[in-house]
């Protein structure tokens, strides 16, 4: 089913929120405002926001180390997720994880995990969750080239296969780990192949197309909430920028492949032009652009006049329930 | 006045299990050969239950599995059985479970128990025989219970399965047998990390872990015969750790013997020595003492394995050697 005019609008707000957010982020790690990395998604946008178009608020999300695009594609308060990148008390986790642990329960985005391929059995954990409860929910657990070399995704696969759990294997194949390239790891480079032998409905689309993500993940949550069971979709998709910002090693892929699938595949961009070319006033398109340059720029804003957690309350949230203060011992 | 029957440790975990199961549809059991580890198993069958969850051979899907649903919502026991198999699932409990909570500022929970057992002392040698509680005692974020009674299990597994923080359970398969009074309720409720005086002396103070209490209890009763009085202490949560009794204790005896089935180098047994010579030195008259297995893989030939363990003669010697 085609996205409305209206839908590809909004599609097109949070991916450029998503980029947006990004820059900000680099810049603020370059001006020394974020501690640590940031993992930016930029390239990723259309496989983000397209998978979390398709799914109800109330849905499950897990996400990786690199889910920024994820959360705002599910509606995260871009405020309390700058002022977490900033190790503020006003962070969405109170500066406790930091941009590559980001969570946001109340929009379903249950954990991410720096583990790679550790949220992945989450997510089918959330699945059994909603079919136990029969609350109607799905799970979607994003994850990545790197995490289908885990043993781990093959026993999600199995168990939820076998028991036809409402879960969607999301797979932002970006073809590269920290720069080590898929083709010298990958066996078989189409991850979607693999569901096929757990019995798996299994797509793979073009990641940059907002709308393939959005169909392919459309239909597999469908069948999820109607009870048939897992799906797979595979978004072949680009990361732009190096593995994070704020490390110690660069890009170690072509430079000229890299200019040439920037300028031929950035998903923003792209989509902002099929937006005019399905009709819709640039005045309109500007005024979306403005409307998300406004809202980061607050979200920086108030990252930086926020304060940062009192150094005595280093543990709190240990335990939700805690039983005695052995452990709070900074000697 | 409550009843009291008695029962074994095993059906303790069994009616603990029950118990819980019949009365929030939220708690579901999921993990291997789940029957074979249970009193009685007839009230994991039935078709379309879905408490009771089956699972392949998959330690580390099924208990992130686990651990995912307890962050939606659930409360689930995942069975691992042997605990030498717990290292396969140690990303969902220390990266996840014993993590998340506090990663996400508090806005999540992990309702979850993770069941495991020590299968030592029967020629199952090292892959088999592991007794890994010290190694998850240094990972922040988890409890670790490790019960020694049927009483002591029922009621702290009940109130591990109703605690909102992920609990690791320790069972002795040595005592799955071994019967005890419990009460007759379904409202048998231990907290978490309060150590239990299981027999109060004067002389010396020693500390047992899971069923190494009993080898404590009987080197008391051969001590008593001697003159000397041992007031014997099982911590029964290995985390938190209950200090203040143990601390108490020794501030009384003036010695400390300490049994753990684990091996010597950072046990359960180091970690409360550690603590004791650091916060009770001044009561000490004399060295603490370890009573622990070598730091040896657990051998297969009962020849070899026999000697292994703690017992009571061991630490008749050990509190001998401080008297």
């Amino acid at each position: 089913m085609p996205l409305t005019t209206d839908q590809k609008a909004e599609a097109y707000r949070r991916m450029y929120t998503v980029r947006q957010f990004e820059n900000a982020g680099v810049q603020n790690i370059k001006r020394g405002n974020i501690a640590g990395v940031c993992h930016s998604s930029i390239g990723q946008e259309a496989s983000s926001v397209g998978a979390c178009m398709a799914l109800a608020p109330d849905d499950y999300l897990i996400g990786t180390h690199r889910s920024h695009g994820h959360l705002i594609g599910k509606g995260a308060n871009i405020n309390r997720l700058m002022a977490e990148l900033m190790g503020k008390e006003t962070g969405v986790c109170k500066g406790r994880g930091g941009e590559m642990h980001i969570a946001d329960a109340s929009v379903g985005a249950l954990s991410t995990s720096g583990i790679v391929g550790g949220g992945i059995p989450l997510a089918l954990g959330a699945a059994l969750s909603a079919f136990v409860k029969g609350d109607g929910k799905v799970a979607l657990g994003f994850f990545g080239d790197g995490a289908s070399n885990q043993g781990v995704f093959y026993e999600s696969m199995n168990m939820a296969a076998v028991w036809g759990l409402p879960m969607i294997f999301l797979c932002e194949n970006n073809s590269v780990a920290a720069v080590t390239s898929a083709e010298n790891t990958h066996a078989e480079r189409d991850i979607a192949k693999r569901a096929e032998a757990h019995g798996i409905p299994n797509i793979i689309v073009d990641g940059q197309d907002v709308e393939a993500v959005f169909d392919a993940t459309s239909e597999a949550v469908a069948r999820a909430r109607g009870g048939e069971g897992p799906s797979l979709v595979e978004t072949k998709t680009h990361r732009f920028d190096s593995h994070a910002a704020g490390l110690f090693f660069g890009d170690h892929r072509s430079e000229e492949e890299m200019r040439r699938v920037k300028e031929e595949q950035d998903p923003v961009v792209n989509l902002r032009q099929a937006l005019k070319d399905s009709g819709l006033d640039e005045g309109k398109i500007a005024d979306i652009e403005a409307g998300v340059d406004a809202a980061i720029k607050e979200a920086v804003e108030f990252g930086l006049s926020s304060p940062y957690p009192d150094a005595e309350r280093y543990s709190d949230y240990m335990f939700a329930t805690p039983v005695r203060a052995n452990y709070q011992d900074l000697r | 006045m409550v009843e009291m029957k008695s029962i074994s440790y095993l059906q303790a975990v069994t009616e603990a299990q029950r118990e819980e199961m019949l009365a929030n549809p939220d708690v579901v059991i999921m993990g291997e050969d789940l029957a074979l580890y249970e009193s009685d198993p007839s009230y994991l069958q039935g078709a379309n239950n879905k408490q009771v969850w089956h699972t392949p051979i998959s330690e580390c899907g099924f208990t992130g599995m686990g651990v995912g649903a307890a962050m939606a919502g659930l409360r689930p026991i995942v069975n691992l059985t042997i605990a030498s198999f717990v290292y396969l699932a140690s990303d969902p409990i220390i990266n996840q479970a014993g993590k998340l909570h506090y990663m996400t500022g508090g806005q999540i929970k992990i309702p979850a128990v993770f069941r495991a057992f020590y299968l030592h002392q029967g020629s199952n040698a090292a892959q088999h025989s592991d007794r890994p509680h010290p190694m998850f005692m240094a990972q922040p974020g988890l409890k670790i219970i490790a019960p020694s009674t049927p009483s002591d299990m029922k009621g702290l597994l009940k109130t591990a399965i109703r605690d909102d923080d992920p609990v690791l359970l320790f069972e002795d398969a040595v005592l799955w047998a071994k019967k005890g009074d419990v009460p007759d309720t379904d409202e048998h409720l231990i907290p978490l990390g309060v150590a239990d005086i299981k027999r109060p002396g004067t002389d010396v103070t020693i500390v047992t872990i899971s069923s190494c209490l009993y080898h404590g209890l009987k080197a008391a009763e051969k001590l008593e015969k001697e003159g000397i009085s041992a007031e014997v202490i099982d911590p029964r949560t290995l985390a938190p750790l209950d200090f203040d009794t143990i601390l108490e204790s020794v501030a009384k005896t003036g010695r400390l013997v300490v049994v753990d089935n684990a091996n010597r180098t950072l046990s359960a047994a180091s970690e409360i020595a550690a603590n004791v010579s650091e916060n009770g030195f001044d009561s000490l008259k004399k060295p603490i003492q370890r009573v622990t297995t070598p730091d040896v893989h657990i051998p297969f030939s009962p020849a070899l394995e026999e000697q292994f363990y703690p017992n009571a003669d061991k630490i008749v010697a050990a509190v001998k050697r401080i008297i």
